[in-house]
């Protein structure tokens, strides 16, 4: 590794303590593990897909980024600060340079700021000696250049369609010059030729200003075209990383098989029978999830040695958290259709 | 003969921002046992579409033209008539499981509800078939879990209960309406299997609303693309993916990221979808156009058939479209730019009611 990563992840877990209704007082709340020790590193410029099914904590993994949920562990930020060990007025400092798009772009906007006050709100918290006129100029160039018209600096964001919403989200989190934001499901509210324009917004700015996202979706084509790297969760544990042409072409954990293969593909050539590979069952509680490998009770391959050993994430640079790993075999996928019938 | 045999179907509603044109002159057959596909983003009309045949709309929509299901005309049909069709010919499923099942009721009674209405059996008849349908949509240990409520179900779980209610009467014809926008992926692969295979064993034809063409690939034979509440192409889902004659469908599909090909830049169409209270004179996809020419500003393309089975409501020559000869280059983001008047108009709610941005609940006010 010749450059320093910007974000050093190791460890991270997020755990919510759950009560539940007619719990006496001195019950022991039970423990959900949300985030369950994940590792990853963040280059200065690189782009971090995370996908993962409903539950599988990658939302959370994006608010403990950025303080906002409770979470032990260790986050190296480039400068050699540990962001989970600051004070709240500490991590201020760094919420200039982590910055945040989210999911629905209407609800994340205050309803009654303009767009001018919603997208210098940043700027005049983290730079209050700026003068007005200045913050103006600057809202103004940011607006532009995500594609909206200065001249809308006044309107209100019910005013706006969907798409537009988000570029407001977008340049929000842009003003302040950060070196990394956290897309939360940034495109998957809107509509596909809608979606495209985001996207592709997202790319040029982040190769013009040469900005580091970790950009989390559910929708695996979107990852795979915005990614450089790509990281699998499930059940708050990381399966898999590499490289996003590694990872689509060859993945070697059975759960990112059996993952990708669900991606309906928009070609009827293409035969879906055929390709997917079944999960039996549903996603176990995350209360109390399985022994060792949390998919094995989902997973073709699973061996007794599964259910004693947590898989450790191992590998160069194409790192597979499983005993067995590799391509499924047409054994094991028949196996799988099988359960899944029965 | 068609099952189902839309003429000139068009969708009215009143709204204080004036009347919103959901859908426009809408033509569809459906043939016995046919799966049809319907694409289109949210404002499109298409839910509004099916709400329409199933006399659902809200209380400020108008539905106008006629609809006829084997024959008969069901379009606004009186409620006793549309009570007996609803469920018994026809039967619908949602999209959000949560919201369109009764939280307060288990799934037998709900089930078993449907049972003593429509066919007069007992109570205990009715479980008993309830169970025998939740067997079929393969809910494990259905007979022990047919006591319990909504909420105890996965989302997954809960969509095939809706499917198992829906089924109840053995419809002939099911509208699907985004069946699996609020699944996983690979619960949507399981349920979209369900579904196919249910077909088959019904004998029942479908109407599959989505906005996702990876969907439509793998379900449909044939498919109807809206847009701006009209619709733009119709065609075997092949040509549809192979040869799309519309410039609206080429652009959805040049949109689309996919996992089984390596691209740079995606093909955005610039600008946003036409606001439906004010709709443009002309084709309402003419702003967002690479082939728009003089006369799509003021007139209105008609849907002409073209081929086997192809329709196309375009003013651009065929060949052009094929070929990719566009006449204007549009930068990405120069639609938002050149016209804000026109272009940073939300769509009002009342155009986009129970359609929802594609993937997340309906947030509007029903009247």
């Amino acid at each position: 590794m010749t450059t320093k990563p910007l974000l050093d992840v190791r460890d991270l877990r997020v755990t919510f303590q759950i009560r539940r209704e007619g719990d006496l007082p001195w019950t022991p709340p039970r423990q959900l593990h949300a985030v369950g020790g994940v590792d990853f590193t963040l280059n200065p410029g690189e782009t971090l897909g995370v996908v993962g099914e409903s539950g599988c904590g990658k939302s959370t993994l994006a608010r403990a980024l950025i303080g906002l949920v409770p979470a032990t562990g260790q986050a190296e930020w480039i400068d050699g600060r540990d962001l989970l060990a600051l004070t709240p007025r500490q991590m201020m400092k760094y919420r200039a340079d982590i910055q945040m798009v989210f999911q629905d772009p209407l609800a994340s906007l205050n309803p009654r700021m303009t767009v001018g006050q919603i997208i210098a709100e940043p700027l005049t918290t983290h730079h209050p000696g700026l003068g007005r006129a200045e913050v103006k100029d600057r809202v103004k160039a940011m607006m532009q250049k995500v594609g909206l018209l200065p001249n809308q600096i006044n309107r209100y964001p019910h005013e706006f369609s969907g798409g537009q919403c988000q570029r407001i989200g977008i340049a929000r989190a842009l003003i302040v010059e950060p070196k990394l934001i956290i897309c939360d499901e940034p495109v998957s509210a809107l509509d596909v030729s809608i979606q495209a324009q985001v996207i592709n917004l997202l790319i040029r700015l982040q190769r013009e200003l040469g900005l580091a996202l970790v950009f989390i979706a559910h929708d695996l084509s979107v990852v795979k075209h915005i990614s450089d790297r790509v990281m699998v969760l499930y059940l708050g544990k990381v399966m898999e990383i590499a490289s996003s042409d590694d990872l689509y072409a060859a993945p070697q954990h059975p759960y990112t098989q059996a993952l990708l293969s669900a991606v309906p593909v928009p070609d009827p050539d293409f035969d879906v029978a055929e390709s997917v590979v079944p999960l039996a069952g549903d996603l176990p509680s995350p209360l109390a999830p399985p022994s060792g490998c949390v998919f094995r009770t989902r997973c073709p391959r699973a061996q007794p040695a599964c259910a004693e050993q947590v898989p450790a994430l191992m590998g160069e640079d194409h790192l597979t958290a499983c005993h067995f790993p590799g391509p499924l075999t047409e054994e094991e996928i028949t196996r799988a259709r099988q359960t899944e019938a029965a | 003969m068609a099952l189902l045999e839309i003429n000139d179907l068009s969708v009215r509603f009143q709204t204080n921002d004036g009347e919103v044109r959901a859908v426009n002159d809408v033509n569809l057959t459906v043939d016995p046992g046919e799966t049809l596909g319907v694409v289109g983003e949210s404002g499109s009309g298409k839910s509004q579409l099916s709400f329409a045949l199933m006399g659902l709309l809200a209380r400020n929509g108008r539905a106008s033209g006629s609809v006829r299901f084997d024959g008969q005309e069901i379009l606004n049909a009186p409620p006793k008539l549309m009570n007996r069709i609803r469920a018994e010919k026809i039967a619908m499923i949602f999209q959000d499981p949560m919201t369109s099942l009764n939280p307060y009721m288990r799934v037998a009674d709900q089930m078993a509800e449907v049972l003593t209405l429509h066919k007069g059996m007992t109570k205990r008849e009715a479980v008993a078939e309830a169970v025998r349908m939740l067997d079929a949509v393969k809910i494990p240990d259905a007979q022990g879990r047919v006591r319990l409520y909504p909420h105890e179900f996965s989302g997954g779980m809960r969509q095939r209960v809706m499917i198992a209610m829906a089924l109840l009467c053995k419809p002939r014809l099911l509208i699907a309406d985004e069946p699996t926008t609020a699944l996983d992926v690979t619960v949507q692969a399981q349920i979209m299997q369900l579904l196919a295979d249910l077909q088959r064993e019904f004998g029942m034809a479908m109407i599959l609303i989505t906005h996702d063409m990876g969907v439509v690939a793998g379900s449909c034979e044939r498919v109807v693309v809206m847009y701006g509440g009209r619709i733009r192409e119709r065609a075997p889902v092949g040509p549809l993916f192979s040869a799309p004659a519309h410039p609206y469908t080429q652009g959805l599909l040049a949109a689309i990221p996919r996992v089984d090909h390596q691209g740079d830049e995606l093909a955005a169409i610039p600008g946003s979808p036409p606001n439906m209270t004010r709709p443009p004179a002309g084709c309402a996809f003419e702003p967002r156009c690479p082939y728009r020419r003089a006369e799509c500003a003021t007139r209105e393309p008609a849907l002409d058939g073209f081929d086997e089975g192809r329709a196309r409501a375009c003013f651009a020559p065929l060949q052009d479209v094929l070929a990719h000869r566009e006449t204007v280059h549009l930068a990405e983001d120069e639609a938002a730019i050149a016209s804000p008047d026109e272009q940073d108009e939300a769509i009002p709610a009342a155009a986009i009611a129970g359609a929802g941005v594609a993937g997340t609940p309906s947030t509007v006010d029903k009247p």
